[in-house]
């Protein structure tokens, strides 16, 4: 049987991981090397890095003086594949093929997009074509606007793009996206769970892979995005960075639960 | 003298992490799509991910089709097929229409057939492997083990070599031998240490 999968989020910021909330506000929680062979203890099943540098010059002003900052996100996919031997998905700035192909090369598995898909929708299919449907996961960054509907936004959450998330997510299936990556702005870093309407109604709209993300603050969560959102796959961030062994604990729970997880 | 591992290098998929893998388990492998390399190669690996047709297609412009019958077939040269690089292994493809394999192995490539409506294809994530038979490929491994799986297609051998299966709305095909020919529908350098434990034994076999 297949099991449902336990992601671990990480967003990277000018070459530092940091913490986000509500898609704006980041700390930096330190050096993304330093932390990789802890995940291969943890039985965490995939990695997504997201890259939300604004800039394209990496200068944070600080910088660990034991360890070289890897300030290039193509540095860093190489580091962490030669460390981490689970499915590593990177998004963030990619904008062409050819920036498929570098991260590809460079030890990722998988892509995910999510503003060029919205300004230019063939790219999905452009992109599924080349690499495969499976290499393309279609990320959607979700926030109820002020009608009260779930709306879609890009550029990390600033713009609002006037389509429903339920509209889009059948459209990038249909596009050829192997997997969607949904995200909630509004529970971003809030801990306050799952929005599980909206993963529900995305989930049951598709046939690919709907990997929930945003808002965890406990483990039940993660048994409420698999039982009530349906999700096929429950990412999250900051639970992991702040908690140790949390991967092993949330797997223990999700099993008590009656969901089958890679112990 | 150490053993030349050449990892067949057709563009198609991330060749990068079945090399890694092997560093990490103390081999050092070539990426190469070069016939001379896998001539002289002891083990071969074909990885790949992507589709049937496009595979076959860039293993043909690359004139490296002759080269592993003739090192596969032939000299008998332990061969690891890895997802689509154990597809390619067979006679035929349907992905994207009607397509000639390597044909090592006699059967097709097809979809997925499954009634099942809540399953969700690709089939993709973690999945229980049951092992069958013996193959050297288990060594230290338990009765099944967890592999991470990325596909929509499967293989549907045509002769009795399938050791290894998963359950997906029915009963496929994980792990195939045929004497030197190996195969994983699965992702072994994306399995943590049950996939790596494969890769080891298939190059200490």
């Amino acid at each position: 049987m297949l099991k449902k999968r336990l992601i671990t989020c990480l967003f990277l910021m000018n070459g530092m991981l940091v913490r986000s909330e509500k898609f704006n506000y980041h700390n930096a929680l330190g050096n993304p090397i330093h932390q990789l062979e802890r995940y291969n203890d943890w039985r965490v099943d995939e990695l997504i890095y997201i890259d939300i540098s604004r800039q394209d010059t990496y200068d944070l002003g600080r910088y660990d003086t034991k360890v070289k900052i890897k300030d290039n996100i193509l540095d860093i996919i190489s580091e962490v594949s030669k460390k981490c031997f689970i499915p590593l998905t990177f998004g963030g700035r990619i904008r062409t093929i050819q920036d498929i192909r570098e991260r590809l090369k460079r030890g990722a598995d998988k892509i995910t997009i999510n503003t060029i898909a919205i300004e230019n929708p063939d790219f999905i299919t452009e992109a599924a074509g080349i690499f495969g449907s499976q290499c393309i996961v279609v990320s959607i960054d979700v926030k109820i606007n002020d009608k009260g509907e779930y709306e879609v936004y890009k550029e990390f959450g600033q713009i609002p793009t006037g389509m429903s998330s339920v509209e889009w997510a059948k459209k990038v299936e249909l596009l050829g996206a192997g997997e969607i990556f949904l995200n909630s702005i509004d529970r971003d870093g809030t801990g306050e769970g799952y929005d599980l309407d909206l993963i529900k109604m995305v989930s049951e709209s598709v046939n690919i892979p709907v990997i929930a993300c945003g808002g965890v603050g406990k483990f039940e969560d993660f048994v409420d995005g698999i039982k009530i959102g349906k999700a096929s796959a429950v990412a999250a961030g900051n639970i992991f960075n702040f908690t140790e062994i949390s991967a092993i604990n949330a797997k223990k729970l999700m099993k008590e639960n009656g969901i089958e997880v890679r112990i | 003298m150490p053993k030349k591992i050449v990892i067949v290098d057709y563009n198609m998929g991330n060749l990068a992490s079945v090399a890694n893998a092997l560093d990490y388990i103390g081999y050092k492998a070539i990426i190469s799509n070069k016939v001379d390399d896998i001539k002289s190669a002891d083990y071969i690996i074909l990885p790949g991910v992507g589709a049937f047709a496009d595979g076959m297609k860039n293993l043909i412009d690359l004139g490296l089709v002759d080269v592993l019958k003739e090192q596969v077939l032939e000299r008998k040269k332990p061969f690891l097929g890895l997802c689509l690089g154990m597809q390619l292994a067979a006679e035929k493809g349907y992905e994207n229409g009607l397509t000639q394999g390597l044909g090592f192995i006699k059967g097709k490539v097809k979809k997925f057939d499954i009634k099942n409506k809540d399953l969700r294809i690709p089939h993709i994530g973690w999945n229980e492997v049951y092992f069958k038979k013996n193959c050297i490929l288990f060594d230290k491994l338990n009765k099944s083990e967890v592999f991470y799986f990325v596909h929509s297609y499967c293989l549907f051998p045509e002769e009795d070599i399938v050791v290894g299966t998963f359950d997906y709305g029915g009963e496929f095909v994980a792990i195939i031998q045929k004497d030197n020919i190996f195969g994983t529908q699965f992702h072994p350098e994306k399995s943590q240490k049950a996939g790596l434990q494969i890769l080891k034994n298939f190059i200490e076999s």
